[in-house]
């Protein structure tokens, strides 16, 4: 989350508790706070902290979730490094978020750069754009099967019309992944578009007037003014982005289940079907954790990097 | 006298890539009142011939959408009033009140927002199985109760409210409750659109968790519901339409109807870092 987290107001230290008044003040206050704030807390760490702890338990342990479970050490982690379908589904997931991360980065950004101009129709472009991001990734998924159906959809019929050969799409192994990763652009661009363009509305004026009145270009306003502005942006959609590619799942299961050919097996959906289809829940925990490991090295490699080069968005 | 703004070059990107947006629901809407004769045509049609309502028909008749559509209802409307409540009371707790454990709550409730939902699978699962909730609209809408997320928010939005206020209630004699109820939420409003906005989007689009939560086909949620659809019926493309249709417009609808105050929302959050 980009919240950029204002620091708590040091309050002081009360001082030592001289009278007894005091001290049922303190009792007061704090049954106040915890009225307020326990709840949700409760509620949040109930439901995350504490079963992430337990899904490290169950990460060493071999567990169909009806017999006793048995303690197998760290041996599930030691077979991850083995096992040719974890390799395969990191890789899918790698080139997924290869692709998809710079794609809705530059493609949000020239959107929202577009977007921008005082044009006409402008309203109706935004609302075209954004439109997508609203509809549920598992509707987007049943809609782009049938757009990129081979017999009959519409994308083999463009490609008709312009006399291009027609596609297997998502049946052909070899295109399956990179057609979904353009759904993926297709339902997920609008916010990055939207994350920027407010940035973009937020940059001083002044500083482009400026420019302009110094006699600089276009070209040279956007690449000195504005993408050094936008920078905590990017660094904010990029985690963001990152996040979301790597835990695509509804778009997958509502396409190709993984297929064909398992060529669209990403980790998150392996983790699936370790957990809930073969019922492994030990293994399929154990593949859970190294894939939070991974997630936040990368998060934390990004904030470190941003923090670095001086563009601080957290 | 025509005030128009000149033609820009801009338009030549623009135009095409709205196309390319909003075409495929476009198509979506007219494919689901098609019938299957003319969704099997060659060369595809775009337009239906007529307004064919076999697609909605036959999906109202022979699966439980309507069934779905009020359980989604239900878990999305749970979702966000409970969003509302608790995390706009704790977020005030953390931006405003002083209270022993206030740090290590909030750090852990941090901590917390990098853990990915798949992790977290399992082991709810298991909870929820033991609580006997499992297979009950129950296991849905629990894990949409609060979120780190919203607390974030709210917090982020009460410390950058001007105490003053808040003060000259407490010297009226006012209590924290009320203080929070009749000077601070008010105030919130902006806020609390934004929270219901994303909560309504995210758990009204939530399809992993209820797909491993609930089993029973008369307690799925719309996602649930429309994928299981899906994976049986792949060839009645105008029923499958009929019911993304169903599950998608209320939501874009919405969108539509609130744009401006959502953009001016995504805008607010903060999210543009």
């Amino acid at each position: 989350m980009a919240l950029t987290f204002a620091a708590t107001p040091r309050t002081h230290q009360d001082v030592a508790p001289r009278a007894r008044g005091r001290r049922g003040r303190a009792l007061r206050r704090n049954l106040t706070g915890w009225g307020f704030a326990g709840p949700a807390t409760l509620l949040v760490v109930g439901l995350s902290l504490f079963p992430a702890v337990w899904a490290f338990f169950i990460s060493r342990t071999k567990w169909n979730g009806i017999a006793p479970a048995t303690g197998v050490g760290w041996r599930n982690y030691e077979r991850i490094v083995q096992d040719p379908d974890a390799a395969a589904a990191a890789q899918h997931t790698l080139v997924l978020t290869v692709l998809f991360v710079p794609g809705s980065i530059l493609l949000g950004m020239l959107i929202a750069v577009a977007l921008n101009q005082k044009i006409r129709l402008i309203g109706f472009y935004r609302t075209c754009i954004f439109v997508p991001y609203v509809a549920s990734a598992a509707a987007t998924g049943i809609l782009a099967s049938f757009v990129f159906n081979p017999q009959f959809g519409a994308a083999n019929e463009a490609l008709r019309r312009l006399g291009l050969p027609a596609q297997q799409f998502l049946e052909n192994p070899a295109q399956a992944l990179l057609v979904i990763c353009l759904i993926a652009l297709w339902g997920e661009v609008g916010f990055c578009a939207v994350v920027y363009l407010a940035a973009l509305q937020d940059i001083p004026k002044e500083l482009v007037e400026a420019a302009v009145v110094d006699g600089a270009s276009r070209w040279r306003v956007f690449r000195h003014i504005t993408l050094p502005e936008l920078r905590p942006v990017t660094v904010f959609t990029a985690i963001w982005q990152t996040i979301t590619a790597m835990q695509l799942f509804d778009l997958i299961y509502t396409t190709t289940r993984g297929g064909p050919m398992n060529s669209t097996q990403t980790v998150v959906y392996y983790i699936y079907e370790l957990a809930f289809q073969t019922q492994r829940l030990g293994y399929g925990a154990a593949v859970a954790y190294l894939l939070f490991a991974v997630t936040m090295l990368l998060t934390l490699g990004v904030i470190w990097y941003s923090r670095r080069s001086g563009s601080e968005a957290f | 006298m025509r005030r128009r703004l000149p033609f820009s070059p801009w338009h030549l990107l623009l135009m095409p890539l709205a196309l390319i947006f909003v075409l495929p629901l476009v198509q979506m809407v007219l494919t689901s009142f098609m019938t299957t004769q003319e969704i099997n045509q060659f060369p595809p049609r775009f337009i239906p011939t007529s307004i064919h309502l076999e697609g909605y028909r036959t999906l109202l008749a022979e699966s439980h959408i309507v069934r779905w559509f009020a359980n989604t209802v239900l878990v999305s409307a749970i979702a966000v009033v409970s969003h509302l409540v608790l995390c706009s009371l704790a977020g005030y707790g953390f931006a405003r009140l002083k209270f022993a454990g206030r740090g290590v709550a909030f750090l852990a409730i941090v901590a917390t927002v990098m853990i990915p939902i798949q992790l977290l699978m399992i082991p709810t699962y298991l909870m929820f199985a033991r609580a006997g909730i499992v297979d009950t609209l129950a296991a849905a809408f629990v894990p949409w109760l609060a979120s780190a997320f919203g607390i974030f928010l709210m917090r982020q939005f009460f410390l950058g409210l001007p105490v003053e206020l808040e003060e000259a209630a407490r010297l009226d004699g006012c209590g924290a409750l009320r203080t929070f109820v009749s000077v601070v939420l008010p105030l919130a409003r902006p806020a609390l659109a934004t929270l219901a906005v994303f909560t309504l989007l995210s758990s009204w689009n939530d399809l992993l968790w209820p797909l491993v939560a609930i089993s029973d086909d008369t307690k799925y949620t719309l996602q649930v519901g429309l994928a299981s659809f899906q994976g049986t019926r792949r060839t009645e493309w105008s029923q499958l339409m009929a019911g993304n249709v169903i599950a998608t417009m209320p939501l874009i609808v919405a969108f539509l109807v609130a744009q401006r105050r959502f953009i001016a929302t995504m805008t607010f959050t903060g999210l543009k870092g």
